[in-house]
């Protein structure tokens, strides 16, 4: 996935906030990436480090939460949390009718700031 | 820089149209009259007081999604496409799988009354597009240079060089390569993904992401498939497990062979 792009749309985003709320300092930005996303973690993390230069959260530290893949098989009706992001298959009847209910989202959290 | 395989800089790029005979070129790029930046720039606020003071440590809840800015110019592309009533179709597949060939034999045979127009991407040269020419029918060209994909600003460019009133088909070759397209969206309202004979069975399991992507799978180089050696139980079984939610379709663009399921898929999406 084109994390750098990622980073730099929540980079943006964090700091239009936190300039809105006349803040000055981000010291903190939390991100939830769904597990089926195709986001790296680490590539945020990364491209988080050469991003926030000269930026106001030039000393943020960047927290990413997992978001977990809910699924509800279309079968057999059973809700469960996919482990596999290549093969979903329900655990329930082993069909892969399966509608993916959360896993794909990216979402800015929170910011810490002063 | 393509974040997938680190490949050039997606900076240059360019746009030919092959309407006028002979063509014409525009370079896109930095520097160029058009440029997309992303949205949102920070302003710092500034404080008056005289004697500094420490500011109040907050929390400040968000909650909102990040859209990454080849995907705010992709939802452009759509929206434009849509009002126009243009169905594009994003066609990927590894290099050399047959999109130009099949896109050549669909044009061929599209109904008369059904306008279609073709943006390519490759690297280097207009060979596609010139083989893709004719009557009736726009043809873009992007030359990447090095981008490995076609980005929704490259697409948004190419959409620009093209009269798509009463177009009912657009269809988006993209650059040959089964991996970072898969990331792009260029605002398409169907991917299709070409898996030829020729290239295996356990293909959908190696490359999950552009698989998962597509709507339709097309099987492609049939008429081969007994040289090929190819295993057809197990590669539709791979590419169901892999992708559940892909139509398929097997056919050979070279025999024709299956080619009226995808012609129908067409109409069927086009909305005819």
């Amino acid at each position: 996935m084109h994390e750098a792009s990622i980073m730099q749309s929540a980079l943006d985003l964090a700091i239009a906030r936190a300039g809105g709320a006349h803040l000055r300092n981000i010291h903190r930005i939390r991100l939830r990436v769904g597990v089926l996303s195709g986001v790296a973690p680490e590539a945020l993390q990364f491209a988080f480090e050469a991003l926030r230069d000269g930026t106001i959260a030039a000393g943020a530290r960047l927290e990413i939460d997992p978001g977990p893949a809910a699924c509800r098989c279309r079968d057999c009706g059973m809700n469960f949390e996919a482990d596999d992001p290549v093969v979903i298959v329900c655990p329930g009847c082993h069909g892969m009718r399966v509608r993916v209910d959360s896993g794909r989202e990216m979402e800015l959290v929170e910011l810490e700031a002063s | 820089m393509c974040l997938e395989c680190g490949c050039g800089e997606v900076g240059r790029f360019g746009v030919h149209s092959l309407r006028a005979p002979g063509g014409h070129v525009h370079a896109h790029g930095p520097g160029a009259h058009f440029h997309v930046h992303a949205d949102g720039t920070a302003h710092s606020h500034p404080h008056d007081h005289g004697a500094p003071h420490p500011h109040a440590t907050v929390t400040v809840p968000i909650a909102s999604s990040i859209l990454a800015h080849n995907d705010r110019l992709a939802e452009r592309n759509r929206g434009f496409l849509e009002a126009k009533g243009v169905c594009a179709i994003n066609l990927l597949s590894s290099p050399g799988a047959g999109k130009t060939t099949l896109l050549t034999r669909t044009l061929d045979l599209l109904p008369a009354g059904m306008r279609a127009a073709v943006i390519v991407g490759d690297l280097e040269t207009t060979r596609d597009a010139e083989r893709l020419r004719r009557d009736g029918v726009g043809v873009v060209q992007i030359t990447t240079g090095t981008a490995c994909h076609l980005d929704a600003e490259m697409v948004a460019r190419g959409i620009g060089e093209l009269d798509l009133d009463g177009t009912r088909l657009l269809f988006i070759e993209n650059v040959g390569n089964l991996v970072c397209p898969a990331s792009f969206d260029l605002g398409e309202k169907v991917r299709v993904v070409l898996f030829p004979v020729t290239e295996g069975e356990d293909k959908p399991l190696k490359y999950p992401p552009v698989f998962k992507l597509a709507d339709l799978v097309i099987v492609t180089k049939t008429d081969i498939a007994e040289a090929a050696g190819f295993d057809r139980e197990p590669a539709l079984a791979n590419l169901r497990s892999v992708a559940p939610q892909a139509q398929v379709i097997e056919l050979s663009a070279r025999s024709g062979a299956g080619i009226d399921a995808w012609i129908a898929f067409l109409q069927q999406r086009a909305g005819t």
